[in-house]
């Protein structure tokens, strides 16, 4: 692995980092037991409001919880302020580029990006051609998963504006740590989180259709209690004071989108949904889908109901698209990217290829369209029989992957069983995006508890921990 | 409010009540299987508890005889049968998750509790005297969770469709609780009025936990024409037909005011209620007790329905 591994707070005690430094005293302080107390507490607090998360194609427990790291993460404001500033800048290009391929095409025109990755490409949804969506918004919520190698190194992974999940981590855990620590969050200034809920309702409702001239009726459209984020989408729905709805919960009819409630049809003016494309209209994708709504997409185009994220914006997250964010800051803001990307090979040129099957102990290799940390291989800490086994797989169809030099991720302090130890951390903060563009200052911090992993994904044994942004 | 959410919290109410009234008509035909009776119509309780909870033919599709072993297992545990006391509050539980939010705490802590709970009790921990221990269970968990709904929830259209699923069920059980006796075989020497008769009423007003309420309001002891009386006409037991059907006009006339809009639904409430409440008990045996009842339960039903096309669909 290349280089020294950055601890975010400082690895012995003459080397603490100034923002680590009181909860250091703090943690010299508070005896171990007292620790485990509290992280019992804090289980049970999850289990009994039913914070549960399901993991896909694993039996055991239906209604697991996510393991929740008691101490905290920090970072200073000035960290944070770049870091703000970067997401900002790169879900507006993000954006332009989504309005861009949808429209007049002209980066591809340009010459930038070949024509074929994008219209040959599976996100691509040719239904959106030509549409006006209002504000010209298609990425309303993303989360930008970032990591950090260095005191002023941060990469940006991953960029995810689909339908980008864990915020209601990122409340629940700042809220668990205002009961079980009051008196170390008092020591810090803190930047609150717990707006986020109504930010999001003011972004949602600030892209409502053109011909909406009422308060617009927002709704948050979930695929059912058997889908693994179920309990942040009634979690936000609840905080937003929204209805939670499921498809045959609405209807279509003359393009315009109605739910059924106790009190006759009720019209819906912007949807958040948390339905993959491809799943939103029997009429427009999937016919067997029977978690969406038959003439959705048609009631979108007629501009009578907004939905967000905006269907096809799947186009700017494609892993094979993101080695291009860079090209499209300069293109459309005209500025240098603030956050850099992780420089990435593209299995699909020979050369990038050729490179990849050489140093594959190397690099971590992901599939351009996977997720949840799955059909990846971390060259590294693989076996060989698992790296050729993989190497196989990419020959046989190089298109579908990427690869990135190993990246040393920074640890932070974790309560683990043997005490308090280093643990590998990533980050994910999210951007809203309505009229103005807005970032809540903190993010999902995930954390490989296995000691020496670099995989963070709940799916794959990590946990979570509270994120502070400290204010100036 | 969304009519699915108003839909589950109804399901909800009415199948945590139906587990309750299952538990009492298992009660109450164990009590009568203890009588001594004659060979000719030994275990025909068994069988009568069947048709009144209306599932002989899924019943006899499994089973070709009503032991009580086959009736306990089918009624309280079996998961092929979907009004089973376990799948009730399966049920019961899976719509609460899906309309959490739409709960008060102690309302899902108190089902939550429940199905939590529900695997401990096996067929074979209520064999012989498990079974009253488990029974009571069952009518426990469901008075905690209609104690803490009419605790903790505030009066507005969701306690209302709760209240509708609670009473719609329990009066169709009730109903339904009275007519057992209809089904009973008096043994061949037995007269009509005579101990067995006697005993058999007696048990009726035991599952429906009126049986000292009884005494209170009529003091020449057990008379059928009483029973009927006090269970279908009598406002001050809360488990008549009348009181229900008058609850569920309540619910109805709240949720006619909240929204400004009136269905069929209380049309038909306020009639099926005005015949209770003008009606006289020598009209019921004109009819005939069972006919009366059988009407009743058709009604009950058909308000159901019509409350579902009114709101939750």
């Amino acid at each position: 692995m290349p280089g020294a591994v950055f601890d975010e707070m400082g690895l012995s005690e003459h080397e603490v980092r100034s923002a680590y430094q009181t909860l250091r005293t703090w943690l010299n302080e508070t005896p171990p037991e007292v620790l485990s107390l509290r992280r019992e507490e804090a289980e049970t607090f999850f289990r009994r409001i039913g914070i549960t998360f399901a993991v896909y194609g694993e039996g055991g427990d239906p209604e697991r919880i996510i393991p929740f790291d008691i101490i905290p993460r920090i970072l200073e404001a000035a960290e944070w302020r770049q870091i703000s500033a970067g997401l900002i800048q790169r879900v507006k290009a993000l954006n332009a580029f989504i309005a861009d391929i949808y429209g007049p095409q002209e980066i591809l025109r340009s010459g930038i990006m070949p024509s074929d990755h994008v219209m040959l490409n599976e996100t691509y949804r040719h239904v959106m051609q030509g549409v006006q969506v209002p504000s010209g918004v298609y990425t309303h919520i993303s989360g930008i998963d970032m990591v950090r190698v260095g005191p002023e190194e941060f990469y940006v992974l991953e960029d995810n504006v689909r339908t980008p999940s864990g915020v209601s981590y990122m409340l629940e855990n700042r809220e668990i740590t205002m009961r079980l620590f009051p008196d170390l969050l008092s020591r810090y200034n803190v930047a609150p989180v717990d707006h986020y809920c109504s930010e999001l309702l003011r972004t949602l409702s600030s892209v409502a259709p053109r011909n909406c001239d009422r308060e617009p009726t927002v709704a948050l459209l979930t695929p059912g209690i058997y889908n693994s984020a179920y309990y942040e989408h009634s979690f936000l729905a609840d905080q937003m004071g929204v209805e939670l709805v499921e498809g045959p919960d609405l209807y279509v009819k003359d393009d315009i989108v109605f739910m059924r409630t106790t009190q006759g049809p009720k019209r819906v003016d912007v949807i958040y949904r948390r339905i993959d494309d491809e799943y939103l209209d029997p009429l427009a994708f999937q016919p067997d889908s029977v978690l969406g709504v038959a003439g959705l997409i048609n009631a979108y185009r007629a501009g009578n109901v907004n939905l967000a994220n905006a269907v096809g914006a799947g186009i700017a997250d494609d892993k094979s698209t993101y080695t291009y964010v860079p090209k499209m800051i300069e293109f459309y803001l005209g500025e240098q990217p603030i956050l850099k990307n992780v420089p990435t090979f593209r299995c699909g040129e020979r050369d990038d290829l050729l490179y990849v099957l050489e140093r594959i102990d190397e690099l971590v290799v992901k599939e351009v369209h996977g997720s949840g940390g799955y059909g990846m291989l971390v060259g590294p800490k693989a076996t060989r029989a698992e790296r050729e086994a993989f190497s196989e797989r990419v020959k046989a169809s190089p298109e579908k992957y990427i690869a990135q030099p190993t990246l040393a991720l920074s640890t932070c302090p974790t309560f683990v069983d043997q005490g308090i130890a280093p643990r590998h951390v990533d980050l994910r903060p999210f951007v809203l995006a309505g009229k103005e563009i807005r970032v809540v200052p903190g993010g999902l911090t995930r954390v490989a508890l296995r000691e020496g992993s670099l995989v963070v994904n709940s799916s794959q044994g990590g946990g979570t921990k509270d994120t502070w942004v400290l204010k100036d | 409010m969304l009519s699915r959410t108003a839909d589950s919290l109804y399901w909800i109410a009415r199948y945590l009540e139906r587990a309750e009234n299952l538990a009492r008509i298992i009660q109450v035909t164990d009590r009568l299987s203890l009588m001594p009776s004659g060979a000719e119509t030994a275990g025909s309780e068994w069988h009568s508890t069947i048709v009144v909870s209306d599932c002989e033919e899924g019943f006899y599709r499994k089973y070709n005889d009503a032991t009580p072993e086959h009736v306990i297992s089918y009624l309280a545990f079996d998961e092929d049968n979907p009004s089973s006391i376990r799948c009730c509050i399966e049920t019961a539980r899976r719509n609460a998750r899906a309309v959490r939010t739409a709960l008060t705490t102690e309302q899902w802590e108190s089902l939550n509790t429940t199905w939590l709970e529900l695997p401990k009790w096996s067929e074979a921990r209520v064999r012989g005297s498990g079974l009253h221990r488990f029974l009571d269970w069952v009518k426990d968990r469901s008075l905690l969770f209609h104690g803490g709904t009419v605790a903790t929830m505030l009066r507005c259209d969701s306690y209302y469709f709760m209240q509708l699923g609670t009473f719609i069920e329990r009066g169709d059980n009730t109903a339904r609780i009275l007519d057992v006796k209809y089904h009973l075989l008096l043994p061949e020497h037995a007269e009509v009025g005579g101990g067995i008769d006697y005993y058999q009423w007696a048990s009726i007003l035991r599952a429906v936990s009126g049986y000292r309420s009884y005494h209170v309001l009529y003091k020449e002891g057990i008379r059928p024409w009483h029973i009927a009386e006090f269970l279908i006409m009598r406002e001050q037991m809360p488990r008549s037909l009348i009181s229900c059907t008058a609850k569920i006009k309540d619910c109805l006339d709240a949720l006619g005011e909240d929204y400004g809009q009136r269905h069929d639904c209380h049309r038909m409430a306020g009639q099926v209620y005005s015949q209770l409440r003008f009606g006289q008990v020598s009209d019921v045996f004109r009819q005939g007790l069972h006919e009366f009842l059988t009407q009743y339960v058709d009604q009950n039903n058909r308000l159901g329905t019509e409350i579902s096309r009114s709101y939750l669909m």
